[in-house]
């Protein structure tokens, strides 16, 4: 322990000298304008800018990519807030309130939360990076197929959260999502399904083009149909722009709760960024006094998700630099990064290079702080967005969605797919059939499938394989508690009315 | 250094620059290269040290690199095929994936199509046993295999693709059916690496780069290299010394359009054959852990129909292609 922290500290050095300080600062900026803008990530920053950065120093220019990276994961969440289109999946979570709030002229808070809870998520992370890096690891890999599909069973359960008021349209909305999961390459034995000749379809359905379909063009089209009918206001500013004492004492613990989910998620090989968020929204809904403003814009719906995305990034570091396994598609480019440099990461880097990847662990805490200093400032005129008037707020919502799709995905069949997810976001929000259910269906469809068919060709079809560890039995446990508490509760409650 | 001795340098550099460009309407050549995946990966990586040797040593004047991502490149493919037609201006980076990938996706377009122009790199792939594992040498896994191939897990990268290829040619070279091999693709190398190290499969197969760290710090236990040759810096020895008449390399070549001139071919074989002996192609190559394996000309076109045919006999083998 007293190592690490001597480590740490010399890490602290490096990572404040001011050339290193210069490219934190680029590379949160960098981060910060790219994961505002759809369609361009974490991770097409950093390929490109790989090829500029060979003649850097490695550890100026693998700061600067740490950099990119935790700014992409708080500009995400700006687009979702303020005008309900995720610019990556894990964000996709926050719109479901964040936007709420923003139309309920609570924008600033909903940001505030964002961002703070954000950078607390990202510094208790990054303490749990320096601490457990190694003995966490060592747990991941432990991880087999069978415990990622009880995990899967477990998100599934959770995503009743995001069912709104229905149950029969949440499932329709969830299955309407497993089906498009479906659609391209069957991964276990490279066979297509479901994509009729269409090459773009081999690869399955783009969650962001799915996302920005139901959720931007799918609202802008509602409210140009409403419009002849009655104005929506929309309030840019309602009561304080700052979180008011209400606020905080309502976000720190789903802060918290955020952070312990997305860490050890995100240090999972297959664990990923979206899967903490959905159990954050999950775990906020069934604790929050205030059920009634689930889904009208409760802002432990914000801070929990974020924090737990943003947490997950920092775990994503972890299996990178301790076994050089890259989880995330930024987190393999920055794999290539080190590999430019000749450096191989993995247990002998922290031997062969200490100053390198203390430097970049210091330079994270660096890189936190100066996102909560660059993004607190900047509330307020992303609030004012809100004020530009609704027809051409729209219009620019368009224009940006088929921006940022085609720049992830150059195709005319890609853009006519948002446009048709677009009129089924509008039916579905016609009809009050939610539609985050059918967006995390895409995301954990292929994922379960994937990992339910592993275990059993591994196990060679011996189904007992699935409640074969201690972990995929305790998970399954939480789900069949997740699933039929409430069901009990329920019961409970009418038998004592009954007795009554 | 004073003014008088910077400008002799200059000079004198730029005489030598002159000098190592003996076709100076070369670099006059305005190049467009298709990589048909996303950023980060090989392809892509290829695409972009291509660029890098190419503008850096003066070969040519820009170098513009696209990516068109998905189904295992063959979405790029097509659009090269459909667009650049007799087009001596651009080129295609393409690998042995794509050669699986046309014929797992049905893809419309196949290699058939583009003019061949080089092979530039052919990366060894090793197969490995978690740390515990009974499996000392490439012999005992073979007799695992023999006596009930569906009970080796093996691990790699996607369907169809060179590591697929490669335990189906083993499990066939240790006399076992091939068809019958348990293979579970997971997509990228970090999962089938944490697959590895957790123990949860028998045998792992992947790029020899993507494991070397672990094999050095002795979590991995590498059986054989998949090249002809040893691998420099690498103990490992290859599955021929050892008895296995196996060899499977990850390839990646750049293919030109469709129906252009003989001249526009030899304008570009002689382009690419400048750029792989320049000094910056060899510094990437060694940055990037690739193995050098350039084979351009009449020798590359042979190689890559014979790759086809192999490939086309492999996956059908193991059922991936009716």
């Amino acid at each position: 322990m007293i190592e690490t922290f001597a480590a740490l500290s010399q890490g602290f050095l490096i990572a404040l000298t001011p050339a290193n300080l210069l490219f934190a600062l680029v590379g949160v900026l960098l981060g910060t304008a790219v994961g505002v803008l759809p369609g361009i990530g974490p991770a097409l920053t950093v390929a490109l800018l790989l090829p500029v950065t060979f003649k850097l120093d490695p550890a100026g220019s693998l700061i600067m990519f740490a950099g990119i990276y935790y700014g992409g994961m708080y500009g995400g969440s700006t687009t979702s807030i303020l005008i309900n289109a995720p610019g990556e999946s894990a964000s996709m979570i926050t719109a479901l309130e964040g936007n709420r709030m923003a139309k309920a002229g609570r924008g600033g808070p909903a940001l505030a939360t964002a961002a703070i809870g954000s950078f607390v998520a990202g510094t208790i992370a990054t303490v749990g990076l320096a601490l457990f890096a190694p003995q966490l690891v060592e747990v991941a890999i432990g991880f087999g197929p069978a415990d990622y599909f009880a995990l899967m069973v477990l998100a599934f359960v959770t995503v009743s959260a995001t069912f709104g008021a229905s149950p029969l349209r949440g499932m329709t909305s969830l299955f309407l999502g497993l089906f498009l999961g479906l659609v391209g390459i069957d991964s276990l034995t490279g066979q297509t399904r479901l994509t009729f000749g269409v090459p773009e379809l081999v690869d399955g359905i783009e969650i962001t083009t799915l996302a920005v379909g139901l959720f931007a063009v799918g609202e802008a089209l509602h409210v140009a149909s409403r419009r002849l009918h009655a104005t929506d206001e929309l309030v840019p500013v309602r009561g304080s722009l700052w979180m008011s004492r209400e606020d905080w004492r309502r976000s720190w613990k789903p802060w918290l709760r955020g952070s312990l989910l997305g860490f050890p998620i995100g240090a999972l090989p297959a664990g990923g960024a979206e899967i903490p968020t959905f159990l954050s929204y999950a775990v906020e809904r069934r604790l929050t006094k205030h059920p009634d403003q689930f889904g009208q814009g409760a802002i432990e719906g914000v801070a929990g998700p974020e924090a737990a995305n943003n947490a997950s990034a920092a775990g994503t570091l972890m299996p990178l630099l301790t076994l050089g396994l890259p989880t995330s598609a930024t987190a393999a480019i920055m794999l290539a990064g080190f590999q430019q440099y000749g450096l191989n990461p993995g247990p002998l880097l922290f031997v062969e290079r200490p100053d390198l990847v203390w430097g970049l662990i210091a330079s994270l805490f660096v890189a936190n702080a100066m996102l909560l200093v660059l993004n607190l400032p900047l509330v307020g005129l992303w609030v004012r967005m809100l004020a530009i008037p609704q027809p051409w707020l729209y219009a620019g919502i368009l224009v940006f969605s088929a921006m940022g799709t085609v720049a992830t995905n150059p195709s005319p069949v890609e853009l006519a797919m948002l446009l048709v997810f677009g009129l089924l976001g509008f039916g579905m929000r016609r009809f009050d059939y939610p539609i985050a259910p059918m967006i995390v269906g895409l995301i954990l469809g292929p994922l379960a499938e994937a990992q339910l068919r592993r275990a059993l060709a591994m196990s060679l079809g011996d189904p007992t394989v699935l409640v074969g560890s201690p972990v995929a039995v305790v998970l399954l446990a939480l789900a069949a508690v997740a699933l039929l508490a409430p069901l009990l509760f329920r019961g409970l409650a009418r038998f004592q009315a009954a007795e009554d | 250094m004073s003014f008088r001795t910077s400008v002799r340098r200059v000079a004198l550099a730029a005489g030598l620059a002159l000098a190592a460009m003996p076709g100076a309407a070369l670099a006059q050549m305005e190049l467009k290269i298709t990589a048909p995946a996303g950023p980060g990966g090989g392809w892509d990586a290829a695409a972009r040290s291509m660029q890098q040797a190419l503008t850096g040593a003066g070969l040519a004047r820009s170098v513009q690199v696209t990516n068109v991502t998905g189904a295992g490149g063959t979405i790029g493919l097509a659009q090269f095929v459909n667009t650049a037609r007799g087009d001596g201006s651009q080129l295609l980076v393409n690998g042995i994936t794509m050669v699986g990938a046309i014929l797992t996706n049905k893809a419309p377009v196949g290699l058939d199509r583009v003019t061949p122009i080089a092979r530039l790199t052919a990366d060894p792939l090793v197969i490995v046993v978690p740390k515990a594992s009974p499996h000392q040498t490439v012999q005992d896994l073979a007799a695992a295999i023999r006596a009930e191939p569906g009970k080796v897990v093996w691990a790699g990268g996607s369907a169809g693709g060179a590591d697929h290829i490669l335990a189906a040619l083993f499990a066939q070279a240790a006399g076992a059916d091939a068809s019958k091999i348990n293979y579970i693709p997971f997509s990228g190398g970090g999962e089938a690496l944490a697959a590895m190290l957790g123990g949860h499969v028998t045998a792992g197969v992947s790029g020899y780069g993507e494991f070397e760290s672990q094999i050095k710090s002795g979590r991995l236990r590498a059986l054989a290299l998949s090249s002809p040759e040893r691998l420099a810096g690498a103990e490992v020895p290859t599955l021929k010394e050892q008895g296995m008449n196996v060899e499977v390399v990850n390839w990646r070549a750049v293919v030109a359009a469709p129906d252009i001139s003989a001249e526009q071919k030899q304008a570009l074989t002689a382009v690419v054959d400048k750029m792989v002996k320049t000094p910056q192609w060899t510094e990437i190559l060694k940055a990037r852990g690739w193995s050098d394996a350039y084979l351009s000309g009449d020798g590359f076109a042979a190689f890559l129909t014979a790759e086809r045919e192999r490939v086309a006999d492999v996956l059908r083998t193991v059922g991936l292609v009716k």
